[in-house]
């Protein structure tokens, strides 16, 4: 079973990704049973199948912004955000507008090209799960890797995960 | 100037401990060369020629005597005996090892420096006016302002993998000393009719492939909303911005497709979701950082020191050093001293580590203990007494940095090129150096009087070629160096970009095609005429005319 950062844990899981092959519409595709995620164009196409499952998320891909998702957002059991190359960093602002803009409080996967270097950004923006791709890093790697989650002990900056700039949560020195 | 707390110190050393790590697994192979590149490049680190270049920031320009000993250490150590310091008022070092590099930061983080942000498309060190907080044309100091965006902007999660490289620039003074025209954002500090502070905004200037003045998108943004109006702008540029071509992906490019209306009505759309949210600058934050920029105990001077002004009467190189590299300060008695970095047949902007560690002492000496970088590669000892003038002057000449030339032709500002970079399309520093050599002769030199002369090896323009009086532009036409001139460029208040006078030159014409510029503007200026205002007056064709019609001669006798 696929493994995954859930809440700074490693945990397994069975949520499947469905990513339209070649020749193959969001009308026809074959979706599994279980937890999924679907591109955005399937559920466009089969929103009312596929609400009445009730375990099906979908993924956005970069171009595909926060709004397109907006008002389904309670129908879903996830939300995820691809990042095609980790230097595409759309997905970071995607994640911030649906949880700030958008009040989505449900769980926000990262999948594709999900770096551990870029872990603790994810989670500042909202994410609150992290799926590298498949074979990108042995378990001891991800392991390893939960240490990068805490990179910076005291970021300047509001964010998602904490809105507060430190000096709004710190008491900062003043000058010599 | 801004000293770290124990927060600012941690983050920089969880960055040390983090670039180790990183710099590690690429060595082991858990990193590929694709994912090293961006971590690397945002620590300021490229490869280039000869070895890595290491990037250091130096925050808007400011630095201490502490920290410039520690660069001179660097320098010494890990390098060959230099540094060059670059139109965004950094200092970069072109031989360390990759391997060394996690030392060299940790040094650095000793003495609160670093290399974060100062390459990747991210949002880069923030530049401003060498002269804030001594000028006498100020307005508002910067200095606060551009260490609250620095905080904002250093490590933001959002913002690390931008569609392009983001600069910004503040200014606070009448005159535009940070060229804010030219940014991806360009900050005015100004105050209202009713007194209170806020920010004139510019958004999408920049120079590059696509050269372009930025335009104005707030005529007034209170400073509560300065950090959260930035938000807006960069979130409006991250989803938006051009990803597909990375010629086509500066904000500047957006800006100009969407038009400076709808840009604005996006972000101000975005805007309204957190004007007031939890980064809105209270008056407690911006007091206690300003509190880093209090003025020095200055003592109280006449405004003319005896000594010096019969110094300057008797002992006409001092006078002439006056006259070009020191300017007024706003307190009485005190002057800012910008050493010039533009010897003939040293590097523009080059210095060596003993060079470094004597300015480092005058800087303890006479001025505070503070150094400034300019963008015109250049660095200045902002607060020195008029009476210390003489004493300075001599150091510096015996050391190689008192050539008098500030704001003149051999003033150039001029990009590593081919020497050093591995972008370059051609060399830079041969052809500053050629045209130094050339007018080499003081009072020709002073006679030419004001003028921007500006070199950039590639179309990236780090020798900010488009908005020097005169601009030269590397080019490669099938393998070969050629060099493209433009004129009329400004920076300032009145920025302008440069128009190219017609086809390329070799690099050994560049020295005659200097002169034949500079001739022309002679027989056509006005008393008191820069040669860009000449410009600006007479179009460009007199120029060429001249330029090209002498070339045409000259080939016609090497062919007869």
């Amino acid at each position: 079973m696929p493994k995954v950062i859930r809440n700074r844990r490693v945990e397994d899981d069975a949520r499947q990704i469905v990513r339209l092959a070649e020749g193959e519409t969001a009308e026809t595709v074959a979706i599994p049973a279980g937890p999924v995620l679907v591109p955005l164009a399937v559920w466009q196409a089969r929103a009312e199948e596929l609400a009445a499952r009730g375990d099906v998320g979908v993924w956005l891909e970069a171009a595909e912004g926060a709004e397109l998702i907006a008002a389904d957002l309670p129908k879903l059991a996830a939300v995820a955000v691809n990042f095609p190359a980790f230097t595409d960093g759309r997905g970071y602002s995607t994640a911030a507008l649906l949880r700030t803009r958008y009040g989505y409080s449900g769980e926000l996967r990262a999948i594709g090209d999900v770096l551990r270097d870029q872990f603790q950004a994810y989670v500042r923006c909202g994410f609150d799960t992290l799926q590298p791709n498949a074979g990108r890093y042995t378990d001891a790697q991800l392991e390893a890797a939960l240490a990068s989650l805490g990179d910076f002990s005291v970021p300047y900056q509001g964010a998602v995960d904490e809105p507060r700039p430190l000096w709004a949560r710190a008491q900062r020195g003043v000058a010599a | 100037m801004y000293r770290y707390d124990d927060y600012d110190q941690r983050l920089v050393d969880e960055r040390v401990a983090q670039f180790r790590d990183q710099t590690r697994r690429y060595l082991a192979g858990e990193l590929s060369e694709d994912e090293f590149r961006p971590l690397r490049l945002q620590n300021g680190l490229y490869v280039q020629r000869h070895a890595p270049m290491l990037r250091i920031a130096v925050p808007y320009g400011l630095f201490s005597s502490a920290q410039l000993r520690t660069l001179a250490d660097i320098a010494r150590r890990y390098d060959r005996g230099y540094g060059h310091f670059t139109t965004r008022q950094n200092i970069q070092f072109n031989w360390p090892e990759l391997a060394k590099v996690p030392e060299i930061l940790a040094q650095l983080a000793t003495v609160q420096m670093h290399a974060i942000q100062t390459s990747g498309n991210c949002i880069r060190n923030i530049t401003s006016d060498a002269f804030a907080g001594v000028a006498a044309d100020e307005l508002i100091d910067p200095r606060p302002w551009c260490e609250i965006l620095r905080q904002w902007s250093s490590f933001h999660p959002e913002f690390a993998h931008l569609p392009r490289k983001f600069k910004f620039a503040v200014n606070g003074a009448k005159e535009d000393r940070a060229v804010i025209q030219a940014h991806d954002i360009g900050l005015d500090v100004v105050k209202n009719d009713a007194g209170e502070i806020g920010f004139r905004v510019l958004v999408g200037g920049g120079l590059g492939r696509t050269p372009i003045i930025g335009e104005e998108i707030a005529a007034f943004v209170p400073w509560q909303h300065i950090v959260t109006y930035c938000e807006s702008i960069l979130r409006v540029y991250n989803l938006h911005g051009r990803r597909d071509n990375k010629y086509k992906a500066r904000i500047k490019i957006l800006v100009k497709a969407l038009g400076i209306e709808e840009f604005r009505r996006q972000v101000e759309a975005e805007w309204a979701f957190h004007k007031n949210g939890p980064s809105t600058l209270t008056e407690a934050e911006v007091a206690r950082v300003a509190a880093h920029f209090v003025d020095p105990a200055y003592e109280s001077l006449p405004a003319t020191d005896a000594g010096y002004a019969s110094l300057l009467e008797e002992n006409k190189p001092f006078a002439a050093w006056v006259k070009r590299n020191v300017r007024a300060h706003k307190v009485p008695g005190y002057a800012s001293v910008t050493i010039s970095l533009k010897k003939t047949g040293v590097p523009p902007g080059d210095i060596t580590e003993s060079q470094m560690e004597l300015v480092a002492d005058l800087a303890d000496a006479y001025s505070y203990g503070g150094v400034r970088a300019t963008h015109q590669q250049n660095l200045v000892l902002a607060d020195v007494r008029q009476s210390d003038l003489f004493k300075v002057w001599q150091s510096l000449r015996d050391a190689g940095l008192a050539t008098p030339n500030i704001g003149l032709l051999t003033d150039i500002i001029s990009c590593p090129g081919g020497d050093y970079c591995a972008l370059a399309n051609a060399k830079s520093i041969p052809i500053a150096n050629a045209i130094q050599e050339r007018f080499d002769n003081l009072d020709y030199l002073y006679d030419i009087g004001e003028i921007e002369l500006n070199i950039s090896g590639c179309m990236n323009a780090c020798g900010h070629h488009h908005v020097g009086h005169i601009g030269v532009l590397g080019v490669d036409k099938n393998g070969e160096e050629w060099y493209q001139v433009t004129i009329g460029g400004d920076q300032g208040n009145k920025a302008a970009i440069g128009k190219v006078i017609g086809p390329s030159f070799a690099a050994a014409e560049m020295p005659d095609v200097v002169t034949h510029l500079i001739e022309t503007y002679i027989a056509n200026r006005h008393e008191d005429e820069r040669f860009v205002d000449t410009v600006r007056r007479i179009g460009i064709e007199p120029f060429k005319a001249h330029v090209y019609g002498n070339r045409q001669t000259e080939k016609k006798v090497a062919h007869a």
